[in-house]
């Protein structure tokens, strides 16, 4: 509080015209906190998930695999005329029959090392890579079927779109999430800044009999609030970042999860969120605080 | 400054009706009468907290029907207004307190405003400027009221039962500065029921008397 000797107009913004009350400060604080906190987390889903279905979507987008399933008396001629077709196919960039030591590599997972698939009816696999401009599938499928009926043509989209649609999901979830937790933070502050202004119908009343507008009675106490969220949302961010960094590293995750962390410009997130919470509760509180004060009249 | 034309309120009763008067730039008015007479009422119309249910009422001016919200809030700046109860922020220091008016105009400076340390050695606060409200006796939180409601400049003052809560000297000694304010040129209203202390102003200033009676105003005789 200012003394006669230094009192000077700026501190109007520094005296505490609206008296602190430990529980609606609390609240606002805590409040803040834990939605910016959940929001960090959806916001690290979603991007997480973003980055894995672009992985998908880019990492087997520009190759195929042909099966050549036929007899084994076959299927020496019917991989040799597989091979010839796509010589011939435009838009194929390479193409490369797999070694019987790679197939044993691809079956080890499953049945364990050192398995003797030259006694088993097994496929031949190429490996085919596509150029730029890519090939016509419809047309390879059909010259397949007529020269050799034992090859099936896999492009990979049967099981790869479903991946990247769940991923986009999720992406979507996690977007929709973060907007449902920011509806709950607006409520919040209108239930708070509502509460505070019931709770200091006085010094309402005083401001008013001095001469104070509702605007610069609401601007008293949406400061309050605004500042109370943006402390307890930093804080928030801060430890959900310090969460997400004691999560598994992407190595240990194995391929099996998703890789929930921030990336790069990612990490700005921690920045924006405090920064929106701050204009978030700032206009929720205000535009609340002069319907209320307008009722109050 | 403030003119009143067939004035009436009610709280769904009617507590105030037919209400004709005008109250000019300089002049000392007592506002008297039983308890619930209106006599807050009558001046919290004055002040723009109320707008009459019926009649015209006008403040420098301005029908008080017509003003807006912060029209209202302009109009306070330029009436200083002081309660029995003083009505401060507690937890606030006398000085901010008194300097609540310049901080809720959003001047920019100090310079039309009166002097905040000259208003505290005026009120003879000076040496209580840090204290809060609680801290003040009865006679101390008038003056402060009074040095807030004064702050600005303003030309009227309106005071409701500032004597009420403190004693005979302290009274005295508060009506003294308000006739002071009016030697200054400022029109003064205390409403109040104590008529020693009509008597006493009477002694230093012209001041007229206004009787609430039957839900209206009269100017009283110069039997008090």
């Amino acid at each position: 509080m200012a003394g006669v000797e230094d009192y000077s107009l700026p501190n109007r913004y520094a005296v505490q015209i609206v008296p602190t009350n430990g529980f609606t400060s609390l609240l606002t604080f805590f409040s803040s906190a834990s939605m910016a906190f959940l929001i960090v987390f959806s916001i690290a889903m979603s991007t997480a998930a973003d980055r894995l279905a672009q992985s998908w979507s880019a990492s087997l987008a520009n190759s195929a695999t042909l099966r050549v399933a036929a007899p084994l008396v076959d299927i020496e001629s019917q991989t040799e005329a597989a091979l010839n077709v796509l010589s011939s196919t435009k838009g194929i960039a390479s193409f490369r029959l797999l070694k019987v030591e790679e197939q044993q590599a691809l079956l080890e997972p499953w049945f364990g090392p050192n398995v003797p698939i030259d006694n088993l009816p097994m496929p031949r696999l190429i490996v085919i890579e596509e150029n730029e401009g890519g090939y016509d599938r419809v047309g390879l499928k059909l010259r397949l079927a007529a020269e050799v009926p034992s090859a099936v043509l896999d492009d990979h989209t049967r099981w790869r779109e479903p991946l990247v649609k769940a991923a986009y999901r999720i992406w979507f979830l996690g977007w929709l999430s973060t907007c449902l937790v920011l509806c709950i933070v607006v409520s919040m502050i209108i239930l708070v800044t509502r509460a505070g202004l019931l709770s200091n119908r006085k010094v309402i009343e005083v401001l008013r009999l001095v001469g104070a507008t509702d605007q610069y009675i609401a601007g008293a106490f949406v400061r309050k609030f605004a500042f109370r969220a943006f402390f307890g949302s930093t804080l928030g961010a801060v430890v959900a970042s310090m969460a997400l960094f004691l999560l598994p590293s992407k190595v240990d995750q194995n391929a099996t999860l998703i890789g929930l962390r921030l990336e790069g410009l990612e990490w700005s997130w921690l920045i924006i969120i405090p920064v929106f919470f701050f204009i978030l509760t700032f206009f929720a509180a205000r535009i609340s605080s002069l319907k209320i004060l307008k009722s109050l009249s | 400054m403030i003119d009143m034309e067939r004035v009436a309120y009610s709280y769904g009763e009617e507590l105030l009706s037919e209400l004709s008067l005008s109250i000019s730039q300089g002049s000392f008015y007592f506002l008297t009468g039983p308890s619930g007479s209106g006599k807050t009422t009558f001046l919290k119309m004055c002040y723009g907290a109320l707008v009459p249910t019926s009649g015209k009422l006008s403040v420098f001016g301005k029908e008080s029907s017509s003003l807006s919200r912060d029209e209202i809030a302009y109009l306070r700046r330029k009436i200083g207004v002081v309660h029995q109860d003083c009505q401060f922020l507690d937890h606030l220091n006398v000085v901010d307190n008194i300097a609540l008016p310049i901080m809720v105009s959003a001047r920019s400076s100090l310079s039309d405003s009166l002097n905040l340390k000259e208003l505290l050695n005026w009120v003879g606060l000076s040496h209580r400027s840090n204290a809060l409200p609680a801290e003040l006796s009865g006679g101390e939180r008038q003056r402060a009221a009074l040095a807030r409601a004064i702050i600005m400049s303003p030309n009227i003052i309106l005071a409701d039962e500032p004597t009420g809560n403190i004693d005979w000297e302290m009274s005295q000694r508060l009506i003294r500065l308000l006739v002071e304010l009016n030697h200054m040129g400022k029109t003064v209203v205390i409403a109040t029921h104590d008529l020693n202390l009509i008597r006493f102003t009477k002694t230093s200033v012209q001041a007229r008397v206004l009787r609430i009676s039957n839900k209206t105003v009269q100017l009283a005789g110069s039997d008090l």
